[in-house]
């Protein structure tokens, strides 16, 4: 019998703890946009990539590497499009410093 | 209750470098070996160290252990255990050759020799000028070293399993240590793992902190359950904080960029390092520049909307240069600050790195406690190496590759101290507690129970904040006293943490509630042990230790050279002193730290 498709997701989901930071921001944000949609051509696609080793799978995301086939390429771009620049928001209580004022 | 025992003569837990160079000393013994992990071993957080490892091969130019051990000392500001340190360093020639033999692709100088490069604080003739040090294998070090250790593991037949979550240590009623209770991620069965010895590699807790450059695995899982089983925690108020995170996001911006030639701005644009240190300037060591970037930024110079970051200026280098030598730095900027690094500063502050105290061991990763008269008495049957135990050589700040080098050389002394043990003394399993699973049952209970509780992922946050306002790179004496307060105040809210998800299988909401229990104590511990230290002393600054004759840069040897002790039980602390007597060689004396 396949397994339950919450089984699979959850099992991705924690696959997607890595060793870079990097990875972990990234596939942090893939999963709040994309959790509830991923069908089973993304299982497929996420369950290669996740396999990689962080460095390989990092030259892949931030595209110093480049790969032929169709259905990784358009997941990588889905990754790659959560990049989020500089957050102000996140850093507006100023929290990152013991200022004393 | 029933429930699975599985046995083994050892268990380790955590497969980064070094769990799996314990696993292998016991595997190659023809102990039955278990590793426990999280996540694939290759997975594990030693991946991302690119430094390299530091020995004093001398293959580039003159070099020795005891130069090494010198700049150890120094570098850890004199809180470092003289003997261990000797160890460390003596030992180091022997863990890199090891791990060549193993396969480790090191690079090489023409003669076939490993290549050296000189690294921060790595000096020759105590402390004359730098000198080539570190072994790497480009910037991959940590994931190559992984590799070799992971296939090694493999042939000798290491039983792996991955994906199960430590809950808690199992420890009898005479204080031994008997093994590990574990979850299975894929089935949330709840085991115990009984061994006669248990070994903790399990890494750092850099995600105490909200800005860290430390992987979201970095959960302190070895400290929480050894802090719950009543072992104290050794110098937890010191953290090593990295310059240059991206504001932001916390990503690593690698000391070579400085290195090729960038340079730190203020929101003027003004070269501030030049006024802080003239000599070195941007290169000056991790302490310095961090505390002279928050100087800036405190002071009102920063940059951005908030003033709370400064800025990181490569335009003035060759686009090649960067392109060629720093391809990822470039990818980095612009994926995670929005910029173009040839064209545009990238936005930088100082994010926690690496955590210098941890579980209390000897050099021979044995973890002790006081016991009676006995300051430094092994609990029978565990032992704990890595970042997650303080053996202690990196004291009050740790040099940089010499965490691989620790990882190695205790992975591997934790491993032989283990064996000696189990071939001498513990002839069979010693009977489980009755209550061997019992509290981690209780844990999961509770957490599965709970209703009108806190949301974990705001209460880690609130934490994370917490820590960085209140215990960050500089101590000011009355942000630490409240941050006791607020701390214990989370804490609260940690004990009543409520999770929606009930389901058994791959349920992250589960793991990521088990990993704030250990995150909170180790938060606990980091503040009342800051707060408490009235001097400053390596990565410990605080704004009343004053720079006067008996103290210089705050320093007080008469009344602070000692280590921390942390327990749970109470919040209470005592304190040993720093063993400053080495092995074989005289003590490197006292003296105020200078570069």
């Amino acid at each position: 019998m396949p397994e339950d498709r919450h089984v699979r997701l959850g099992r991705l989901r924690w696959q997607c703890r890595r060793a870079l930071l990097e990875l972990d921001l990234l596939f942090e944000r893939f999963w709040q946009r994309y959790g509830d949609t991923i069908d089973l051509q993304d299982e497929a696609a996420l369950g290669q990539l996740l396999a990689l080793d962080d460095y390989d799978l990092w030259a892949l995301v931030s595209g110093t590497q480049k790969i032929d086939d169709p259905q990784l390429i358009q997941m990588i771009e889905r990754i790659r499009n959560e990049f989020v620049p500089l957050d102000h928001e996140r850093m507006s209580d100023n929290f990152y410093f013991n200022a004393t004022t | 209750m029933t429930y699975t025992v599985r046995k083994f003569d050892a268990v380790v837990v955590g497969a980064g470098g070094a769990g799996l160079r314990a696993a292998l000393q016991l595997s190659e013994s023809g102990l039955k070996t278990a590793v426990l992990t999280k996540v694939f071993p290759t997975r594990s957080h030693t991946v991302a160290a690119q430094g390299g490892v530091a020995a004093s091969l001398g293959n580039s130019e003159e070099d020795n252990w005891h130069w090494h051990m010198y700049d150890t000392i120094k570098g850890s500001d004199w809180l470092g255990d003289q003997d261990a340190i000797e160890f460390m360093c003596r030992q180091a020639n022997q863990a890199v050759v090891e791990l060549e033999h193993y396969g480790m692709p090191f690079d090489r100088v023409d003669n076939g020799k490993i290549y050296q490069r000189p690294f921060g604080g790595h000096m020759s003739n105590f402390g004359e000028k730098p000198v080539r040090r570190s072994c790497a294998a480009a910037d991959r070090t940590g994931h190559a070293m992984l590799h070799a250790l992971y296939q090694r593991n493999i042939k000798v037949n290491t039983q792996f399993f991955v994906e199960w979550q430590a809950l808690d240590l199992i420890r009898d009623a005479d204080g031994e240590v008997l093994g590990v209770v574990a979850m299975d991620m894929e089935t949330s069965e709840v085991v115990a793992f009984h061994a006669k010895a248990t070994i903790f590699a399990t890494g750092g807790a850099g995600r105490v902190y909200y800005s860290s450059t430390n992987a979201f695995i970095n959960t302190g899982d070895g400290l929480g359950m050894a802090a719950r089983a009543g072992i104290p925690l050794e110098d937890m108020e010191f953290w090593q904080f990295h310059p240059t995170g991206v504001a932001g996001a916390g990503v690593l911006i690698t000391e070579g960029v400085r290195g090729e030639g960038g340079i730190l701005r203020n929101a003027d644009g003004e070269r501030f390092m030049e006024r802080y240190a003239p000599n070195a300037k941007d290169l000056a060591s991790r302490d310095v520049v961090s505390r002279s970037m928050l100087t800036e930024i405190n002071e009102g110079r920063g940059a951005g909307p908030y003033k709370d970051y400064v800025y990181l200026d490569l335009t003035h280098l060759d686009p090649q240069v960067i392109l060629k030598r720093l391809p990822s730095i470039h990818e980095i900027g612009i994926q995670f600050a929005g910029v173009d690094c040839l064209k545009e500063y990238i936005p930088v502050v100082p994010t926690c790195h690496y955590q210098m105290g941890g579980i209390p061991t000897n050099r021979f990763g044995q973890v002790v406690v006081t016991k009676g008269n006995d300051l430094s008495s092994p609990v029978p049957g565990f032992y704990a190496a890595g970042e997650c135990a303080c053996a202690s050589v990196h004291g009050a700040n740790r040099l940089g590759t010499n965490s691989l080098l620790d990882l190695l050389v205790f992975g591997k002394s934790s491993g032989e101290a283990a064996v000696a043990s189990i071939r001498e003394n513990v002839k069979a399993h010693k009977p489980l507690p009755v209550d061997a699973i019992e509290k981690s049952l209780a844990r999961l209970d509770r957490l599965n129970t709970q209703k009108g509780g806190s949301n974990v992922h705001e209460t880690r946050v609130l934490m994370q904040r917490t820590m960085q306002k209140h215990a960050g790179v500089f101590r000011f004496s009355q942000l630490l006293k409240e941050g006791v307060d607020k701390i214990l105040e989370v804490a609260q809210a940690v004990a009543r943490t409520e999770i929606q998800d009930k389901s058994k299988v791959f349920n992250t909401a589960r793991i990521e509630a088990l990993e704030l229990d250990n995150l909170i104590e180790v938060a606990k511990a980091t503040m009342i042990s800051a707060e408490a230290r009235k001097e400053s002393r390596g990565a410990h600054v605080r704004d009343d230790a004053h720079d006067t004759p008996e103290t210089p840069d705050g320093r007080d040897d008469q009344n602070w050279l000692k280590h921390t002790l942390w327990h749970r039980d109470g919040n209470r602390l005592d304190y040993k002193p720093v063993q400053m007597k080495p092995l074989s060689v005289a003590t490197i004396e006292l003296k105020k730290r200078t570069y």
